[in-house]
């Protein structure tokens, strides 16, 4: 299952775990698995169905610009973090 | 230059051919926006406030309108009234009405300098009389200019529906703080425990501007049918474009964005200030052209700045050299609208280094200042200054030598950021090492009040969208239309690669920058990304072509394509043999022009790292401080084009050199800007600093096909820590703001001594 | 509107003639009326040598000129600096050297040094950064520009 990382500023809602597996084979299903464990996640990460315009999602060290659509491995590791201007990177 | 990992043999790339612009550059032809005149064309004035906060109560145009020579007048009233939308504007994304309401103040102003009405006349002075008789009623309201003041529960509130945002979760309470970040590893209290020494420090850092040389314009016509043309200097034509038909509520295909050649911008040009105010104009006017330009107090009272900030770090290390915990609190400035850098200032802030245990924390602080902008990686010189100071500092206290105290600690692939995300190749170690083995760290400095400092930085470059297309001319030289904005050779360095890609000399290659009709959209030049980005649109196109052609010299040799082999610029196919020109030639009667274009958005660009190293020499009476030797040292992945990635770093040092030593917004307790001009806001001259030496490492990009990472933004990081350590080693003290200006200096060191 | 002024002048080796408000600056004048935009305005106000012109073979900044003075006089632009056909020695080497990124304050640098090689053929590096401290550049850090300058001296001479 792929790891995903949890944003500091969410981890109250796990219990304060910084990594949580979730199954899915895009962001948008980890997300929804996610949910369904820690309810009230995927509103902190989705807005108006897109992904939080101040995010990006880092998926193996690389910024997607597929966003919610990019395609998941089971040993991916997902991050969201903040969306840097101009490339501070990921 | 160093070069790591396998080294690839390039014709084209890493020489230093004559940039394509260069003629008209030298010779005064080159057009630039404020060039441009066009028949009929009317001349545009802005009227600006005079208050930092205040409410509009109303605005009377009679007289304005009345006066000679006056074709139109706008404010706010002219402007849709646009629902917040947060737009996705490259360097930062940008709120689209609060991005109009910058353009034009709707009910409030909220900085000095802040935009109220514009005016078309028939000559600029004409406008500017009739802008003066604006009759603006104001309720002047109390000004917040400090993020601390700005912070505390009784300041003045500047935009009535600001809640700070966590994460998608809004404060109750009106508020300047727009945003609260957070980035958590490790456990904090175990890491200062296991820490031997311990240094924590606070800093501050004043609002600073771009500086680019050119102002902002703006030309724009638009015709009875409401097509829009607008000519303007910009680093990104098809962002002026969306944003223009974003706050103008218009179709995208009605409006066609021309970008002139464009004197500097640093990160100022990416956000649009007078575009809609032409195309308003215009429409107003009945259909003239109008050319609206800033003047240089203009440009630094409304446009750019970045922010200033307060920063606290707190760093640990055992006796064995290793960091163990660090920390940070980091407030920056918007301005008068969100949007700091922050969140890449806490990107920046530890980025170098392995911390098990660490902790940084974000705040975006609205205050009455100008909209803040991109600049040069954005955020980053603010933190690396804080950060640089306080490794400095633990190095000293553990008995180490800077630089081995930051290889030691060093990142490399596979460790991870504060925020998790692990990295990729990179080259710090590599960029540490050079800087170690250069002649300048090298050379023993010796003398009184002379000190060396060093600092490393970072920056994580960006990929974005990039398009470019180009056709094979018939006596074998291929047109490229790529569609970066061009501010510093990048013309040279795209066509470089296509060369490159199609193993033809450079001559054969001529590029242009398209206009946004003309090519396929393509984020601007920021994020030091076209290179990268655009090169690699390039490259496809490249790849295409060959295709094609290899196509068509099988249909000439009557074989299949697959036989046809293509390399050094010379078809093969057995014994066939047709260089790239024969068959350019023959292209007609093999089935007509051969052309391509491609569009890309990689997500596989690179860091990149910089080590720089100064000498200082201050006089302790005046605390003027001579900079005596520079070294900049960075991985560019593949260097394309060397002359101008030398010159990217050479300039972003002298930028970051000024930031650190002189430069400064000064306001009056009402938030007037006092040193709207250059006078008074000194920027670096020739007398103030030495050659800037410069060490270009190629550690190359594994995401991209030639290696390349970006390279323009990192360079501006490290200087102003590097200074500030040098201070310290010369005279012996920490400075803790910036800029580090003689009075501050010479009172640093009165403090020191009693 | 004020009435309007004609002056004469030698423009870039031409006569040329001109009508101007007694208020405009040469500048305004060189790019509005005259066509001549290769002098740029960065401040208007005497700061950044960007609109930099020689008057009798002296450096103004063409921002702080009224365009009546030049009545009788000589002006050179950036674009007069080149012979025919050709380039001058510093815009041969500025090119060479990298000396431009965005290029704006390109002329104001080249018509400065030219002025200063016209009266010191051989200046030495201070020499070039005490005349060069009138002009603005903020994307190269001048060590390209002075290192021009120098070769296109050392040019000149051989
Ligand atoms: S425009 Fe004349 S000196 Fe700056
Ligand atoms: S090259 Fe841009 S200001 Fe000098």
């Amino acid at each position: 299952m792929p790891v995903v990382w949890i944003p500091a500023l969410l981890r109250p809602l796990t219990g304060g775990q910084a990594r949580v597996q979730a199954a899915g084979a895009t962001v948008q299903a980890v997300i929804v698995s996610l949910e369904a464990q820690y309810p009230g996640l995927q509103a902190r990460l989705i807005t108006d169905g897109q992904l939080r315009p101040e995010l990006a999602v880092v998926v193996d060290g690389q910024t997607s610009p597929l966003k919610l659509r990019q395609p998941l491995t089971d040993a991916s590791e997902v991050h969201f973090v903040i969306a840097m201007s101009g490339g501070a990177g990921p | 230059m160093t070069t790591a990992d396998k080294p690839t043999e390039f014709k084209v790339l890493g020489s230093t051919p004559l940039r394509q612009d260069g003629v008209d550059k030298v010779t005064g032809r080159a057009q630039y926006g404020a060039d441009i005149r066009l028949p009929g064309m009317l001349y545009g004035a802005v009227l600006r406030s005079p208050h930092a906060h205040a409410r509009i109560k109303a605005i009377d145009t009679r007289a304005a309108e009345a006066y000679p020579g006056v074709r139109a007048v706008v404010t706010a009233q002219d402007l849709p009234e646009l629902e917040s939308k947060v737009a996705d504007l490259g360097e930062g994304s940008m709120n689209l009405r609060y991005q109009s309401n910058n353009i034009l103040a709707r009910d409030k102003v909220l900085y000095f300098g802040h935009a109220v009405a514009a005016v078309a006349a028939v000559n600029a002075h004409a406008a500017e009389a009739a802008a003066a008789l604006i009759q603006v009623e104001y309720e002047v309201l109390p000004p917040v200019l400090d993020v601390r003041q700005a912070m505390r529960p009784d300041a003045p509130i500047l935009l009535a529906e600001l809640r700070t945002d966590e994460l998608g979760q809004k404060g109750e309470q009106p508020t300047n703080v727009a945003a609260h970040y957070l980035d958590e590893a490790g456990d904090l209290e175990q890491g200062f425990r296991e820490a031997d020494v311990v240094v924590e420090r606070e800093f501050t850092t004043a609002m600073v501007h771009q500086g680019y040389i050119e102002p902002q314009n703006a030309t724009a016509l638009v015709t009875a049918d409401g097509q829009v043309t607008i000519w303007c200097s910009t680093q990104g034509a098809f962002g002026v474009r969306e944003q223009t038909a974003e706050i103008l509520r218009l179709p995208v295909s009605k409006i066609r964005v021309i970008p002139m050649e464009i004197g500097g911008g640093f990160g100022g040009k990416i956000g649009v200030y007078l575009e809609p105010l032409a195309v308003l104009l215009s429409r107003k006017s009945g259909h003239r052209p109008v050319k609206l330009t800033m003047s240089r107090r203009d440009v630094l009272a409304a446009t750019g700045p970045t922010s200033g900030s307060y920063i606290k770090v707190k760093m640990g290390a055992n006796r064995a050299g290793q960091i163990t915990a660090a920390q940070a609190t980091l407030i920056y400035e918007a301005g008068a609208y969100p949007g700091s850098p922050v969140g890449s200032a806490m990107g920046v802030i530890f980025a170098p280094y392995r911390i098990p245990n660490a902790r940084v924390e974000g705040y975006d602080v609205v205050v009455n200042k100008p909209r803040t902008a991109a600049y040069r990686a954005p955020g980053g010189t603010n933190a690396a200054f804080a950060s640089e100071t306080v490794v400095d500092e633990l190095a000293e206290k553990l008995g180490l030598d800077p630089l081995a105290f930051r290889l030691q600690n060093g990142v490399q692939e596979g460790d991870r950021r504060v925020n998790g995300v692990a990295y990729k190749r990179i080259g710090l170690l590599e960029v540490l090492r050079a800087a170690q083995s250069s002649a300048h760290y090298q050379t023993p400095l010796a003398g009184p009040n002379r000190g060396r400092g060093v600092a490393a930085g970072y920056w994580g470059n960006y990929g974005g969208k990039s398009s470019a297309s180009a056709s094979v001319n018939a006596d074998g030289t291929v047109s490229l239309q790529e569609g970066s904005v061009d501010i510093g050779g990048s013309r040279t360095a795209l066509a470089m690669q296509l060369a490159e890609t199609l193993g033809l000399p450079i001559e054969a290659v001529r590029a242009a920058v398209a206009d946004t009709d003309a090519v396929g959209e393509t984020e601007g030049t920021y994020g030091s990304r076209t290179t990268f980005a655009t090169g690699w649109a390039v490259y496809e196109v490249g790849q295409q072509l060959k295709t094609q052609l290899c196509e068509r010299a099988a249909r000439l040799w009557n074989v299949a394509a697959e036989q046809v082999q293509y390399a050094a610029g010379v078809f093969t196919s057995g014994e066939q043999r047709l260089t790239f020109a024969e068959l350019a030639a023959q292209l007609d009667r093999l089935g007509g022009p051969v052309v391509a274009s491609a569009a890309v958005q990689p997500k596989t660009w690179g860091p990149g790292f910089a080590a720089h190293i100064v000498d200082v020499e201050v006089d302790p009476e005046t605390g003027k401080v001579q900079v005596l030797r520079y070294t900049a040292v960075q991985d560019a992945g593949k260097a394309v084009y060397p002359n101008y990635v030398a010159s990217q770093m050479q300039g972003g040092a002298a930028q970051g050199i000024g930031w650190a030593l002189n430069e400064e917004y000064v306001y009056d307790a009402q938030g007037r800007l006092l040193n709207a001009n250059w006078l008074d806001y000194r920027m670096l001259v020739t007398l103030d600093l030495p050659m800037l030496e410069t060490v270009i490492v190629e550690v190359p990009n594994p995401g991209h096909p030639f290696g390349v990472r970006g390279v323009g933004e990192v360079p501006i990081v490290p200087p102003a820590a590097a200074v500030a350590n040098a201070l310290y080693r010369a005279v012996g003290v920490r400075m803790a703001e910036l800029p580090m200006a003689p009075g501050r200096l010479v009172a640093a060191l009165q403090a020191r001594q009693g | 509107m004020s009435a309007m002024t004609h002056v004469q002048t030698t423009l870039n080796g031409e006569a040329v003639e001109f009508l101007c408000e007694p208020r405009q600056s040469l500048l305004e004048v060189l790019r509005e009326t005259l066509g001549l935009t290769g002098a740029k305005e960065g401040c208007n106000n005497g700061n950044c040598g960007a609109c930099n012109v020689l008057i009798d073979g002296a450096l103004v900044n063409a921002c702080l000129v009224l365009a009546v003075e030049v009545q009788g006089r000589t002006l050179t632009t950036i674009e007069g600096i080149a012979p025919p056909g050709g380039l001058h020695p510093l815009q041969r080497q500025f090119l060479e050297h990298a000396a431009l990124q965005c290029g704006f304050c390109t002329p104001g640098f080249i018509v400065a040094a030219k002025a200063l090689l016209d009266r010191t053929p051989r200046p030495s590096e201070l020499e070039v950064r005490q005349w060069l401290a009138g002009n603005l550049c903020r994307c190269t850090g001048y060590d390209r520009i002075v290192r021009a300058v120098l070769a296109a001296a050392e040019e000149a001479q051989t």
